[in-house]
């Protein structure tokens, strides 16, 4: 069989299964069992991948190249890890009171539901169906978000819908336009909207129409990566919805989002031989950087903080692919990597600091270091890997797209440093306290899942260290496709 | 094909784009839903008439769905949701309607001039249409910024959907019909968690008001 139908099958089958029976009290472990089946199937998929390279399934529907393959191995891993975490965060949270049965069936048939999109959006072949999933992974969140069914959250979950409604409705636009481009050239009896049939003939595909269809791509899944001046969704998301979801969030739906940028770059690139794309994709990196960077000034919220930190470092990542060359795709792959690991494993950290202080407030977030010095050093590591230090893997990627910046586009350095700095004073000097200050909050009621949090940071600091040669192939395979 | 039909769907056209500008300019909600499902049938119409002239089976299929979900079903699902809200008296005051009237002109000109050269490549039916799409897609976003009602806003999304459901129809023959599945059911599912989510906003807030929604901001 087919290890692509058991990527879809265990999510999809898993939303069924939790839609009944989420409020059951192994209903959580039920969650992970099913997580750990998509990731099992993804592993399964991967090792295909490896051995026999680029797949097509079902009538060339789904393609997987080296691309989309390991963005699909960090989504089945974090969606299990996350999983993970969420039994006893979701526990606490049901034993104060937050959530009730139906909420329970909501947030883990969601859940599972989420994971399906974003793992639809990965593979599929068809440039309207990432659309689809895109948009259904919208919805998807939404539920998540609004899950606590407080003022803010509802609040957090229209604004998210509205603008992400918006923007993905652009997304459409430029999906549209891309399907006219590609009806003139490609053969009849092909399928235009199929990215490996518009790969092959990119460069013919209509200029014009292309860097038209590109600017709303990107607007539309720019929206949805956080780009400013598109991002004021991401914080109020983030901060509200509960901590498992604004891991996944920054995690996963991120970087899926990105993906799509990428591929519809890879098309605009070969049709328009200039650097177009390459330099819209930098303007809204490098503000996203700023933005970022100097709204983190202004938090006094911890998960807001934290996912204006998201914002800065898609903005990195943006900034990077559009820059484009071996180096910086490289590093930019690489920096989606760890990212997403180190991001999901602070907000791990976070969320179960927050539940010990019962705010998010970071004044209330006290010497965490003296009543769980696992919590307490994980948000530390975390923090200091999530800054960019050595020898963390984001140092690595950091440095990578660093020293390009310095050979292709030197005046952007500047512009990048600033950024970084400007973040590691923000967040150090407010984690700091956090960890180390003076507390009298008392230890949590079911002993906290730590276990996620070294994973992703041991894995983050083993990137940092060295990187093992298959993955370093699969990298470089990567970046063979993206090009530029 | 007939330059009939030609005339016919740019005529569609050019009712779409009216419709947007009055959707624009209408304070009462009950009035929006009726515009919305106008709105639907012209999207219809134009599909079948160009279902009719390229032979596009597909099409048929697609003028049926679009008719049956937003000339029907999510018009009915609104008047309910206005019904339980009890909000069919409810009028918006809108500043400064000539303005706002001139800003879309601008738009629509906007729109225009950017599908130029695009129309000029067109080998649909009619070229000038996705210039008219761009436009509507444009006022209705327009439209989403200038109000501050939850309900009035959801239809300014869902009318924004029909102008690109039209923009596909016109400018590619639509969309492979397993796409336009997928939007129609994203569209529905949407539609259904936002009415949900008026119930409970103004459970939370007393109020539709979404200028309520402006507590979570930094320091």
């Amino acid at each position: 069989m087919n290890p692509l139908v058991l990527v879809f099958a265990a999510p999809l089958l898993g939303s069924l299964v939790l839609a009944v029976m989420g409020h059951k009290p192994h209903g959580r472990n039920v969650n992970v069992a099913f997580s750990f089946g998509t990731l099992l199937a993804a592993l399964f998929l991967t090792i295909k991948i490896v051995a026999e390279g680029p797949l097509f399934a079902f009538n060339s529907q789904f393609f997987i190249d080296s691309l989309n393959i390991f963005l699909v191995t960090l989504t089945a891993f974090i969606g299990f890890t996350t999983s993970v975490f969420s039994r006893p965060y979701m526990r606490i949270e049901e034993d104060r009171g937050k959530m009730t049965h139906s909420r329970m069936r909501l947030y883990f048939s969601m859940y599972q539901l989420f994971s399906f999109c974003m793992l639809l959006a990965l593979t599929t072949n068809n440039m309207g169906i990432l659309w689809v999933a895109m948009e259904a992974a919208t919805l998807t969140t939404v539920l998540l978000v609004s899950v606590y069914r407080t003022p803010a959250s509802l609040e957090a979950a229209w604004k998210y819908f509205i603008l992400c409604g918006v923007g993905i409705a652009q997304a459409l636009m430029g999906t549209i336009l891309l399907y006219m481009a590609s009806q003139k050239v490609i053969a009849p009896g092909l399928n235009p909207l199929l990215w490996t049939n518009l790969n092959a003939s990119k460069s013919i595909l209509n200029p014009t129409i292309m860097s038209l269809a590109f600017v709303f791509l990107l607007v539309g899944y720019g929206t949805k990566v956080g780009l400013a001046p598109l991002h004021n969704w991401l914080p109020d998301a983030h901060a509200e919805g509960p901590t498992p979801i604004s891991a996944v969030l920054s995690g996963l739906l991120l970087n899926v989002a990105l993906y799509a940028v990428i591929r519809c770059k890879i098309l605009t690139d070969g049709a328009l031989n200039n650097n177009f794309a390459g330099n819209l994709m930098i303007g809204f990196g490098l503000l996203s950087v700023l933005v970022g960077a100097f709204s983190l000034l202004r938090q006094r919220d911890i998960k807001r903080m934290f996912s204006y930190s998201s914002i800065e470092h898609m903005g990195i990542m943006t900034f990077a692919f559009g820059m484009g060359g071996p180096i910086a795709n490289f590093a930019g792959l690489l920096h989606m990597t760890v990212h997403a690991l180190s991001k999901s494993a602070v907000f791990f950290a976070v969320g179960h600091a927050a539940q010990k202080a019962k705010s998010q407030m970071m004044d209330d977030i006290r010497g965490l270091i003296k009543v769980s010095p696992t919590v307490g050093w994980g948000l530390m590591m975390g923090t200091l890997a999530i800054l960019g230090m050595p020898p963390f893997g984001i140092f690595a990627s950091e440095f990578l797209i660093l020293t390009s910046a310095m050979h292709q586009l030197p005046w952007s350095a500047p512009i990048l440093l600033l950024g970084l700095a400007v973040a590691f004073g923000a967040i150090f000097s407010r984690v700091q306290p956090m960890v180390f200050g003076e507390t009298n909050v008392k230890p949590l009621p079911h002993s906290p899942a730590l276990l996620p949090v070294f994973l992703h940071l041991g894995l983050a600091l083993m990137l940092g260290l060295y990187i093992p040669n298959y993955l370093n192939q699969w990298f470089l395979q990567a970046v063979a496709i993206i090009g530029g | 094909m007939t330059e009939l039909s030609i005339q016919l769907i740019n005529l569609f056209a050019s009712i779409l784009l009216l419709l947007a500008f009055a959707m624009l300019a209408q304070r009462r909600v009950i009035n929006l839903v009726h515009i919305y499902a106008m709105q639907g049938l012209t999207v219809v119409s134009a599909t079948s008439i160009v279902a009719f002239v390229t032979h596009q089976e597909h099409l048929y299929y697609s003028a049926v769905m679009t008719l049956a979900l937003k000339v029907f079903l999510i018009p009915l699902v609104l008047h309910r949701l206005i019904k339980r809200l009890d909000i069919r008296w409810d009028v918006e005051t809108l500043i400064n309607i000539p303005s706002m009237m001139l800003v879309g002109i601008v738009l629509v000109i906007f729109s225009f001039n950017l599908s130029l050269p695009i129309s000029k490549l067109s080998t649909s039916v009619t070229p000038g249409t996705l210039g008219i799409a761009l436009a509507c897609v444009l006022l209705s976003f327009m439209m989403m910024i200038t109000r501050s009602k939850a309900l009035p806003q959801v239809i300014g999304f869902l009318s924004m959907e029909n102008a690109l459901v039209f923009a596909a129809t016109s400018a590619t023959y639509g969309m492979p019909m397993v796409v336009e599945l997928g939007i129609a059911l994203d569209v529905l599912v949407g539609v259904f968690i936002l009415g949900v989510f008026m119930f409970q906003i103004r459970e939370q807030f007393e109020s539709l008001d979404i200028s309520h929604l402006e507590n979570l901001k930094e320091e």
